[in-house]
């Protein structure tokens, strides 16, 4: 087996507020390897966008990483100092975030950001640059690269900035791409051509992707395998399809019977009741306990740790019986 | 056959977003104009849902703030009941008009005035109808209202920050049903909200639709949720409607190209995977709209008459298309 | 009407609340904002409690010794520590007149940004609601009334106003002075509260209030009203500091407040004739009050800026 490109180890991150320290993130722990796309899913305040923003070292103060490792390549990159990380976001790691419109300096012309990011990472003159970036907007679809290349970003659409945000992430080949809600601002049917877009390219780079969404269609559609965030927790994590359509996890279960379906009616969706807790208020042990339906007593004891089931690892203590089992 | 209760006909809204004055003279520029919406024809049963999809300039949110008078129609009319809307509003019948229809919005956090207690936010409809005066019997209808959303009474002595934004719109639907109207246009009112939360809004609209016989106008940009709701679905493109039909026919069987090319993009979690028509092109600026068919640069069947000719709405097997294609039977 | 940071609502649970939130906090954690407040405090305290706290009554004619003019400061040599701070050339003390007059300095002050406020808010609130030409009318008298330097408008209206009321001047002096402030000030206001106006009118909740039946001229005092005045406190406190300032701008010019009520601006243009007979102390001292006091309600309203920013936390 290869080695893993990130590997995530017990990430911590806190944010001290005068009403106490709220810890965001709960000892994350997961692996990507090269070439491989892992989304990373979870409802509003579960903690995904922390854990990229960890990731790209771009967690905005006063949050802070309080324990645990980032290792991109086998090499620690959490506590590197500001001009190391530097250089490392951008030649290792690329960046799409949701919002093409400020993802964009708008004024400066599209192929001068472009040969920008290039010349700072690559060992390339100004013309060998500027004809990559033309070759990059041409790969992710641009029509007339030659000539949009001295464009404005106000003079792209929606769609079209996000694809040339997608060009400039990918401009230093970097191994590793963290996407945050790429598809978010943009209509449905620019997202599915920037979702194949997304999958495309960085097969053809062979750069992995971290994909972090909201949304399980899109994560249906791109991923090899998914993580489910729940509370700043990884609830479950492994192969899109078995975690979609054989969850583990009862949260798991009840994200999926919620989702309204393109192929079946029913009369009533699948409803959690109550909500995520917030920060300051995560019970004990397992922080999905208050809202599931098969809780039992070492549920709000212990937190459970992810546990091997079937093909996927959830963090539930329903599975420690059959995980004993499969030991024994 | 039901009386239809909300009818639209030809209903139309053009913008003026020409540049000042001055611009125009120094620099020569035309007059702009934005037909929002162009010419937009369908009607609603009572006790149904209809959903009207589309993406972003497509008009939706337009009709939607037509129906409920928060602008007025350059053409068309809309019928309320057998009345219409834009002149009762204007008149001295507009209260009453206003207390059998209200809307529901979008942003569960700019809906709320952040500086009113969640009390006064529901009780404003009351009130500004002249429906109930006494404190007691205020207090006690909106603590029934949030009973009925399922949020708790206590909640009323609290302020919309302290609320989640699942729970903001259960706030927004209680207030907007306080005067207990009979028809709700819901713009978007999901859109912003996490997919379990979702869950949750959704099936109490359900329940309060079937338990009060609610209208309801729906207007989405996400399919799998129009699925769930609706009982006929209206998709539109750039200010016309180019597909009316019922919820299964539209899903079994789309007509439109438009339509198809939308069922087929979403990325959905049961069925990844499946061959794909591959998607061509983007919305056009509505400034400038393509001629005829507006749909046609990115149409695979277009042809000569579909750039020239405007297509119009008509019935074919119970559904109603907007296509020259389909009405030449060449799909 | 609410026109208090916390919201409308019981009086009680507003306190707490204040208390509670992140401005009291951001208020004990800031030195400077402490001091600046004790400051200003203090100089408030002697101003409103002036005949208690004054060691002398300036103006009781019969208490002054001309035996006691132009003593300098107690510290000096012939000073008295009777006139801590010095006597002027009638024998006035120096501390008491500075209370006195800080007392007309501050009144003056804190009535025309009222009534600039007023006025400014009411406009601004139209023209950002009601939109189309009203808008670009009250923009327009906006532009005309900021293209004038604020001292010839007050210049201006306080001449019209004493040609208008030649005899009944010293009892109108006041009311002209603070309206001549007043229509200075007050085009800041509206150009803050037509942009948050704006703002807040394409918001989800006033389109809810419209959908109502509310009317507009409701909508704009109990939806938008409480909602847009955060930026205006700000305003108000900076814009004290610059009226009071403005006020002994037009008393040192001898058209402002009646000779008879000296303000700090009076007291300086008074001392300012002995500044070069080497008697400092009869203009210097008027002035480092009108300074600490003009200082002090600024660094509150920078504090309170951020404080209410919602980004800077």
């Amino acid at each position: 087996m290869t080695a893993p490109l990130l590997q995530v180890r017990n990430l911590r991150v806190e944010f001290p507020t005068r009403r106490g320290t709220l810890l965001a993130l709960d000892n994350i722990s997961f692996d990507i390897a090269p070439g491989e796309i892992l989304g990373v899913v979870g409802e509003s305040g579960a903690g995904k966008s922390l854990t990229g923003a960890s990731i790209i070292g771009l967690l905005d103060p006063p949050g802070r990483i309080a324990g645990g490792e980032i290792l991109l390549e086998g090499r620690r990159i959490d506590n590197l100092p500001y001009e190391e990380m530097r250089k490392v976001r951008g030649r290792q790691i690329g960046a799409v975030f949701q919002d093409p419109l400020t993802s964009l300096n708008p004024l400066y012309t599209v192929g001068r950001q472009l040969v920008e990011t290039i010349t700072t990472h690559l060992p390339l003159t100004e013309s060998q640059a500027r004809a990559r970036a033309i070759d990059l907007l041409k790969q992710t679809g641009i029509p007339a690269a030659e000539q949009r290349i001295d464009q404005y970003p106000h003079q792209f659409s929606g769609g079209m900035r996000q694809r040339v945000v997608i060009a400039l992430a990918l401009a230093a080949e970097p191994k590793l791409i963290v996407a945050d809600e790429p598809t978010t601002a943009l209509d449905v049917s620019i997202q599915a051509q920037i979702i194949s877009l997304l999958k495309r390219v960085c097969k053809e780079q062979g750069a992995a992707v971290m994909l972090v969404t909201h949304d399980m269609g899109v994560i249906a559609e791109t991923c090899d395998r998914v993580a489910v965030m729940y509370a700043g927790r990884v609830a479950e994590i492994g192969p899109v399809h078995d975690v979609i359509h054989k969850p583990a996890h009862p949260y798991t279960v009840g994200l999926m019977g919620s989702i309204p379906a393109m192929d079946e009616d029913r009369e009533r969706l699948l409803q959690i009741d109550g909500a995520m807790p917030r920060l300051n208020a995560i019970p004990t042990g397992c922080a999905y306990n208050p809202r599931c339906p098969k809780v039992f007593e070492r549920c709000r004891a212990e937190r459970p740790e992810l546990m091997p089931v079937a093909a996927t690892r959830a963090a539930c203590w329903l599975h420690q019986a059959a995980h004993k089992e499969a030991a024994v | 056959m039901s009386h239809a209760l909300v009818e639209v006909q030809d209903l139309a809204k053009i913008f003026d977003v020409s540049p000042p004055w001055l611009n125009r003279v120094v620099e020569r520029k035309p007059k702009a104009f934005v037909h929002a919406v162009d010419g937009v024809s369908f009607s609603i049963e009572k006790g149904k849902t209809l959903a009207l999809v589309g993406e972003s300039g497509c008009g939706k949110s337009t009709v939607a703030r037509l129906l409920v008078g928060l602008y007025k129609p350059t053409q068309g009319q809309v019928r309320f009941d057998g009345t219409d809307t834009a002149q009762t509003l204007a008149g001295p019948g507009g209260q009453a008009l206003r207390r059998r229809m209200q809307m529901i919005f979008q942003d569960p956090y700019a809906s709320l005035n952040p500086r009113w207690k969640v009390q006064d936010i529901i009780a404003e409809p009351l009130l500004e109808h002249g429906l109930i005066s006494k404190p007691e019997a205020l207090k006690a209808r909106v603590a029934e209202l949030l009973r009925s959303v399922g949020l708790s009474p206590v909640d009323a002595e609290k302020f919309p920050h302290q609320f989640s934004g699942g729970q903001r719109q259960r706030i927004s639907i209680a207030r907007a049903l306080a005067t207990q109207p009979e028809f709700l246009v819901c713009d978007e009112p999901t859109s912003a909200l996490d997919v379990s939360v979702q869950a949750q809004v959704l099936n109490i609209m359900k329940d309060l639709q079937r338990q009060q016989g609610l209208t309801y106008l729906f207007i989405s940009h996400n399919l799998a949720v129009v699925r769930h709701v609706a009982d006929q679905v209206g998709v539109m493109y750039l200010g016309r409607l180019v597909e009316v039909a019922d919820k299964a026919q539209l899903f079994s069987a789309p007509r439109h190209p438009y339509t198809r090319m939308l069922l087929d993009a979403i990325p959905d979690i049961h069925m990844s995977g499946r061959a794909r028509t591959p998607v061509q092109g983007e919305v056009p600026n509505p400034l400038n709209p393509p001629s005829g068919c507006s749909f046609h640069p990115r149409c695979p069947h277009a042809n000569a008459r579909c750039k020239s000719e405007r297509p119009a709405l008509r019935e074919f097997q119970g559904v109603r298309v907007a296509c020259h294609a389909v009405e030449e039977a060449r799909i | 009407m609410s026109s208090s940071p916390a919201p409308a609502g019981a009086a009680p649970g507003a306190f707490k609340r204040f208390f509670d939130g992140d401005v009291w906090y951001s208020f004990r954690r800031s030195p400077t904002a402490i001091i600046a407040a004790v400051i200003a405090f203090i100089c408030v305290f002697c101003a409103v409690f002036a005949e208690f706290v004054a060691p002398h009554n300036p103006f009781d004619l019969a208490s002054l010794e001309l035996m006691d003019a132009r003593l300098p400061p107690a510290w000096m040599d012939e000073g008295q520590a009777k006139y801590l701070l010095g006597t002027d050339d009638q024998g006035r003390d120096i501390l008491s007149a500075l209370m006195y007059g800080a007392r007309i300095s501050l009144f003056v002050g804190l009535a025309s940004v009222l009534l600039s406020m007023i006025i400014g808010v009411g406009l601004g609130l139209l023209a950002g609601f009601v939109g189309g030409k009203v808008d670009a009318f009250i923009m327009r008298v906006c532009d005309v009334m900021l293209s004038f330097p604020s001292i010839l408008i007050a210049l201006l209206i306080d001449g019209v106003g004493r040609a208008m009321f030649p005899n009944a001047h010293d009892t109108l002096a006041f009311a002209v002075l603070i309206l001549a402030i007043a229509l200075t000030g007050w085009v800041q206001y509206a150009r803050t509260v037509r942009g948050s106006t704006m703002v807040e009118r394409n918001k989800e909740y006033v389109q809810a209030a419209r959908v109502i039946g509310v009317s507009p001229l409701r909508i704009m005092r109990k939806h938008v009203l409480p909602n847009v005045l955060g930026p205006v406190l700000v305003l108000a406190t900076i814009q004290v500091a610059a009226a009071i300032i403005t006020e002994a701008t037009l008393s040192f010019l001898g058209v402002g407040v009646p000779p008879t009520s000296p303000s700090l601006g009076t007291l300086i243009r008074v001392g300012n004739d002995f500044l070069f007979s080497g008697e400092w102390w009869i203009t210097i001292w008027p002035g480092v009050m009108l300074v600490l006091i003009a200082l002090s309600v600024n660094l509150l309203g920078d504090w309170l800026r951020d404080a209410l920013n919602p980004r800077l936390r």
